[in-house]
């Protein structure tokens, strides 16, 4: 039953071939076998996920599930969830069980699709490579040598392991495409506004977007039209009418025009990459589609930008984590702020204060324009740039990220390093496009290779619909690990 | 830029993160070399470019001032390090 897609397990629900039940005691026994290895999950709670499946069974035989009722999916850690240890990856929060259900979670209850369990990230969902978890680094299932890309690193390689056939994530700079790239799945980041953040643990809100993880375009698409919908208790949720995701997956691509912007294929994309996306470019130029070159000017200047963004913005969210009201509190103090310093000292990783000095400094006294404000004045030009490629094509395409997955511990010590693993993948965030990873290839050592499509506000459906036909006429998504 | 090691205090007390010196020093390494990355940004000229706060042009939406909440006080202190009669206690501020 491993390495299906979510639309396979659908069918055999529908058709009584299997239960919900069946589905996720196998999968239970495939995260107990190879879990272990990966470190893909921080919780797993056998209990609470068959009662979900009895009741996703029982819905069922009363004629009243939806398409997806009883197929299971992993939620990363950052969802709050009732009942559920939900750590977010922080020393902070080891010990919060969340006394309510994320938007996101309610939406996958009303669907009737049982939580698998929680999976492993970066601490805060800071970090490119899943190695600033409290709980450990997750392992590349392609090669456990090697990072699954992060920060939703354990939705990642679960996904790509078969130990969830998807997985929620998150991606605040690349957070789901770029783990996506490393592990071979597909991964989708909406629009901004169109998944609610209500009860995800905030760390840069205005870039912060849920989206789902999977083996193919496809299931992407089905799994949006879970996740996404209005929502008023997140007051930048976009009041919008439904819509059906999987609606365009069939349409063929003739006519379809394809950007390349110059600035993704210059001298910092090199060998099996470039050879990579350059084939699937060919690709679809057999599908109907032309290509015309664009320019994104000021994309070089994203990751800077990011770096005083979501830091200013952190470090006003993670205000809230002072040993008062939930999670981890020091054992010694003498007075408040002495409780404050040494909770906030010993409950958040080096990653993570890093990010929150950073944010503190460019918010304060006499930084604040030349660093923050100029920050928000280059988003806009960023956004700017995007705005005028869409005048040329429907779709822009490139890599997701510069290099494959890279070996635990290379560039951990390196921060500048590793927030260049986010290059292609953050102006996307900056603007608030929609943005989608799936596998293009291999390079000479096996290791899967991303390929980024990034469409215009709301043309999520358009983009699934060009990752779909793409995945039709080539079998990249296919491919799996060795022993998964 | 760069800053020195008392900065890095300054700014960790502002935070509220204790730090020792050791730590001062090395993180202030990595933050100068983070700022360095940063400092890209300056050479572009921004006159009469607009800040941009939020990927979309929101508004605040208004709702009716009636309680939407139920009372759910026992199971959200029950994540609290320390409560007593229903309140968060921390250390005495006022003598």
């Amino acid at each position: 039953m491993s390495q299906q897609t979510i639309k396979n397990l659908a069918d055999l629900l529908a058709s009584g071939k299997t239960s919900s039940v069946e589905l996720c005691q196998d999968y239970l026994a495939r995260i107990g076998a190879r879990n272990p290895e990966l470190n893909a999950f921080i919780t797993v709670d056998p209990d609470k996920t068959l009662a979900e499946a009895r009741a996703a069974d029982a819905a069922r035989a009363a004629g009243s599930a939806g398409p997806l009722t009883g197929v299971p999916v992993a939620h990363k850690d950052i969802f709050c969830a009732e009942g559920w240890l939900t750590t977010c990856g922080s020393r902070m929060l080891h010990n919060f069980v969340s006394p309510y259900d994320a938007h996101v979670i309610s939406q996958f209850k009303a669907a009737g699709m049982p939580t698998l369990g929680k999976t492993n990230m970066d601490e805060f969902a800071m970090g490119s490579s899943n190695e600033t978890s409290h709980f450990g680094a997750v392992k590349n299932p392609w090669d456990v040598a090697r990072v699954p890309g992060g920060s939703s690193g354990g939705s990642a390689a679960c996904v790509a392991a078969g130990l969830a056939p998807a997985a929620t994530g998150t991606d605040t700079g690349g957070s789901i495409r770029q783990p996506a790239a490393l592990t071979g799945i597909t991964g989708l980041k909406p629009t901004y506004g169109v998944v609610s953040r209500y009860g995800m643990i905030a760390f840069a809100s205005s870039l912060d977007q849920a989206g789902p993880m999977a083996r193919t375009a496809e299931d992407c698409a089905l799994l949006l039209n879970v996740m996404a919908g209005f929502d008023e208790r997140d007051s930048t949720s976009l009041e919008r009418e439904n819509e059906d995701y999987a609606r365009d997956l069939a349409k063929p691509l003739n006519g379809l025009r394809i950007g390349l912007p110059k600035e993704f294929f210059g001298a910092g994309l090199t060998g099996d990459t470039a050879q990579a996306v350059q084939a699937a470019i060919n690709e679809f130029r057999k599908l109907g589609a032309t290509t015309v070159e664009v320019s994104l000017p000021n994309s070089g200047l994203s990751v800077a930008a990011y770096y005083v963004i979501a830091p200013a913005e952190a470090s006003s969210n993670l205000s809230r984590f002072d040993g008062v009201r939930y999670g981890y509190r020091t054992k010694d103090y003498t007075d408040l702020t002495d409780m404050y310093e040494k909770t906030r000292a010993e409950g958040f990783g080096a990653e993570v204060k890093r990010r929150i000095l950073i944010g503190t400094y460019v918010l304060s006294h006499g930084y604040y324009d030349a660093y923050y404000i100029q920050a928000q004045k280059l988003r806009r030009l960023i956004a700017q740039d995007f705005a005028k490629a869409y005048e040329q094509c429907d779709v822009i395409l490139g890599p997701t990220a510069p290099t494959t997955a890279f070996k635990l511990g290379e560039k951990a010590d390196d921060p500048v390093q590793m927030y260049l693993s986010d290059i292609y993948t953050i102006a996307v965030n900056l603007a608030g496009l929609p943005g989608i990873s799936m596998p293009c290839g291999f390079d000479a050592q096996g290791l899967p290779i991303g390929l980024q499509l990034i469409g215009d506000y709301f043309a999520e459906a358009r983009m699934l619909n060009v990752a779909h036909q793409y995945q039709l006429a080539t079998d990249w998504h296919q491919r799996t690990p060795g022993g998964y | 830029m760069s800053l020195s090691p008392d900065d890095v205090k300054r700014i960790a007390h502002l935070a509220r993160i204790r730090v020792t010196d050791a730590e001062a020093e090395h993180t202030r390494g990595q933050l100068n070399g983070i700022f360095d990355l940063i400092a890209a940004m300056q050479a572009v000229d921004t006159a009469g470019v607009a800040p941009m706060a939020h990927a979309r042009d929101v508004f605040q939406r208004l709702r009716a001032d009636v309680v939407t909440e139920p009372d759910r006080r026992d199971a959200y202190q029950a994540a609290a390090p320390q409560t007593e009669a229903g309140l968060y206690l921390v250390p005495k501020v006022i003598e």
